[in-house]
Formats: C-alpha cells, sequence, structure tokens
C-alpha cells in the first residue's frame, strides 16, 4: 500500500509544482519509490521542472483512456532511479480526469511505489478536486500574503468536506501547511503576515517554511528540483520538509533574519 | 528598516492590516459554507416559540454552528427587546 500525498493551494502560482517536483525527488532520494503525478492537464509544467519535457510521449489521460500502459506513460527521473513522473495532457479538456480513470491509475500505482504525489491543478475546481479526492495527506502551499491564505482555508474546507476520506466517514486526510516565498526581512519590518500569523489562521500544523529564494528561478532554470541544491536555503528547507514528513522532528530553520549590529541596524542594515 | 521608521512604530504595520481582515473573512466563510441545512428550520422554530412570550424579529434570533476537531458548539444568540 502506497501513501497518496495531494500538494494543493486554491491559488494559484504559489509554489505547487516546485514543491511537488522538491518533495517527490526528497522522498525517492530518502530510498522510497515515489511517483509524483502531473494533475494540471492543459496546462503542464511538472515535466520542465523535471527536465523531462522532451521524454514525454503518453500521459496520465492516455493511461485513464486505455491509449497506453501505466508503464509506457510513466518516465524514470534521469538522477534517482526510485523516483518516476506521470506528465499531465497538453491538450485535453480538464473533464478528462473521471473519478473512475484516476481511481484505476492510482490503484495501479500503489501496488509498486510507496508515495504517490499529486501536483493539483490552482482553483477549486474538477481538476484540483479530482487532485485531492483519494489523498491520505495534504501539503497545503500557502504565500505569506491575504488572498493566499484565504484560498488556503477553503481547500481545507474542500479537503474536510468534498475528499474520498471525508465522503466515506474515514480517518480524515492529515493535513500539513507549507509556508513557501517567506521573508523573514519583511516579516520584520511588519510587511507580511509572520509564520505564527498564518499558522493560527489556519491552524493545521507546520510542516515547513521555505524562504523567498533565487535558488528556486535557477533550479527550474535548469530543470533540476531545488532540493538537490543542498547549499541552497531553499533547498535545505525542503530537505527538512521532507524528514518531518516522514516523522522526524526537526527544528524550523530561517524564520528570523541573522542578527545584526546596531549601527548596521539604524544605517541601511536592510540590504 | 530606515533611520526615520525607527521613530515612528506607533502605526499599525500592515501586516497586522492583513491579519486581523483575514481572521473575520475566514471565520465568516467558514461559518456559511459547513452550516448543515436544518439550521433555517431550527431558527424559525425558535423563532415560534419565543414569540409566544415576548415579540422579536426574526433577526433577533442567531444560530451558528461551530465545529472544531473534537465538538461541535451550537451557538444561539437570542437578543430580547428593551
Ligand atoms: N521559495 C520560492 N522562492 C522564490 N520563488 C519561488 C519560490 N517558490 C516558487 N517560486 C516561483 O513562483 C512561481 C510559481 O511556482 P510554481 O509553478 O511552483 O507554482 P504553482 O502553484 O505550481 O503554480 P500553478 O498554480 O500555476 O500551477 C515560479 O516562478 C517559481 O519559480
Ligand atoms: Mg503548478
Amino acid at each position: 500500500m502506497s501513501k497518496i500525498i495531494v500538494v494543493t493551494s486554491g491559488k494559484g502560482g504559489v509554489g505547487k509544482t516546485t514543491t511537488s517536483a522538491s518533495i517527490a525527488t526528497g522522498l525517492a532520494l530518502r530510498g522510497h519509490k515515489t511517483v509524483v503525478i502531473d494533475f494540471d492537464v492543459g496546462l503542464r509544467n511538472l515535466d520542465l521542472i523535471m527536465n523531462c519535457e522532451r521524454r514525454v510521449v503518453y500521459d496520465f489521460v492516455n493511461v485513464i483512456n486505455g491509449e497506453a500502459a501505466l508503464s509506457q506513460a510513466l518516465i524514470k527521473d534521469k538522477h534517482s532511479d526510485k523516483l518516476f513522473i506521470l506528465p499531465a495532457s497538453q491538450t485535453r479538456d480538464k473533464d478528462a480526469l473521471t473519478q473512475e480513470g484516476v481511481e484505476k491509475v492510482l490503484n495501479e500505482l500503489s501496488k509498486t511505489f510507496d508515495y504517490i504525489v499529486c501536483d493539483s491543478p490552482a482553483g477549486i475546481e474538477h481538476g484540483a478536486l479530482m487532485a485531492l479526492y483519494f489523498a491520505d495527506e495534504a501539503v497545503v502551499v500557502t504565500n505569506p500574503e491575504v488572498s493566499s491564505v484565504r484560498d488556503s482555508d477553503r481547500i481545507l474546507g474542500i479537503i474536510h468536506s468534498k475528499s474520498k476520506r471525508a465522503a466515506m466517514g474515514l480517518e480524515p486526510i492529515k493535513e500539513h501547511l507549507l509556508l513557501t516565498r517567506y521573508s523573514p526581512e519583511r516579516v520584520k519590518r511588519g510587511e507580511m503576515l509572520s509564520v505564527q500569523d498564518v499558522e493560527e489562521i489556519l491552524s493545521i500544523p507546520l510542516l515547513g517554511v521555505i524562504p523567498e529564494s533565487q535558488s528556486v528561478l535557477t533550479a527550474s532554470n535548469q530543470g533540476v528540483p531545488v532540493i538537490h541544491d543542498e547549499i541552497s536555503d531553499a533547498g535545505q528547507a525542503y530537505l527538512d520538509a521532507v524528514a518531518r514528513l516522514l516523522g522526524e522532528s526537526k527544528e524550523h530553520r530561517f524564520l528570523d533574519l541573522p542578527k545584526k549590529g546596531f549601527f548596521k541596524r539604524m544605517f541601511g542594515g536592510t540590504a | 528598516m530606515r533611520f526615520w521608521d525607527y521613530f515612528r512604530t506607533s502605526k499599525p504595520s500592515t501586516a497586522s492590516m492583513a491579519k486581523e481582515r483575514l481572521q473575520i473573512i475566514v471565520a465568516h466563510e467558514r461559518g456559511s459554507h459547513a452550516q448543515p441545512d436544518y439550521l433555517p428550520k431550527l431558527q424559525q422554530e425558535l423563532l415560534d416559540v419565543i414569540s409566544k412570550y415576548v415579540q422579536i424579529n426574526r433577526d433577533d434570533v442567531q444560530v451558528q454552528l461551530d465545529r472544531n476537531d473534537s465538538c461541535a458548539v451550537l451557538e444561539l444568540n437570542i437578543t430580547l427587546p428593551e
């Protein structure tokens, strides 16, 4: 039996695909056989972030429609032989993901994989619903910003009411808050919601805080999930988050600015 | 923080405004999404009973269900006239 983890947010562009790629990679690096599925039908991007865009032949919808076998559509990661990618279709419309079809594919994947990571599309429509429906755990990606927090709260409401676990009265989906694009400097200046603020509003356990980091763009330019960049703050923050997902306790990092001297604080210490 | 900002710390930060606004809207939206459908009827029947004894308006009876992890709280708010 495998564990199904959905990476979701409601709001678009907050870092779901970045997070899916890094979490899936991190789980594989830790020795777990992992597949990451792109649910963003029509707007696939995970293939680019994982640098396998030129190897896509068949996709998720082909498998659902019986046009290709699962083994033909799965792409093996270049860095890890424990990691596979199931790309989204570039052309179809979102309704191509039927609940029965998704269930069939997930059932087949759970025979061989330890973890199934589902990269959700933005929004609260069909695609997002399909991505979270069968989940055991949810990583709710949130930026410290009003509309993102509000949308996270809405997606939590949907997890509570519309997931399979909710519909069948099973144990609820385990929820994790992942705060991304965090800037301790702006929090200190009172310009950005703090981790504590967001935790207080959403009241779900904190999985990690990923700082706003140039390394994320560098990584996506190269098609290497940022978790491989072990020197970068974002890479380390993702490594920590994966460890916590696996049940380890790790102190949260990158929440504060490095301490500065008095003069630096008084005279232009913001750079 | 710039030099002059050092002397202007009393102004509420935009982050705290954001937090306050979020707390209000999130509480409101949680309430409206998750209300069971028997609440309007419950409200009406309460109104009928109370109206036997005092004169009140529909708006004076507020019924809301709050759920958290372990329990649900039914909150009745009845405002009686002076
Ligand atoms: N920690 C971070 N620091 C800096 N930039 C980031 C960070 N996380 C994500 N980004 C940037 O934000 C943008 C959106 O990221 P991403 O594509 O992962 O979001 P998404 O939630 O999957 O978007 P969509 O809703 O469109 O699927 C990208 O340009 C990415 O490089
Ligand atoms: Mg995405």
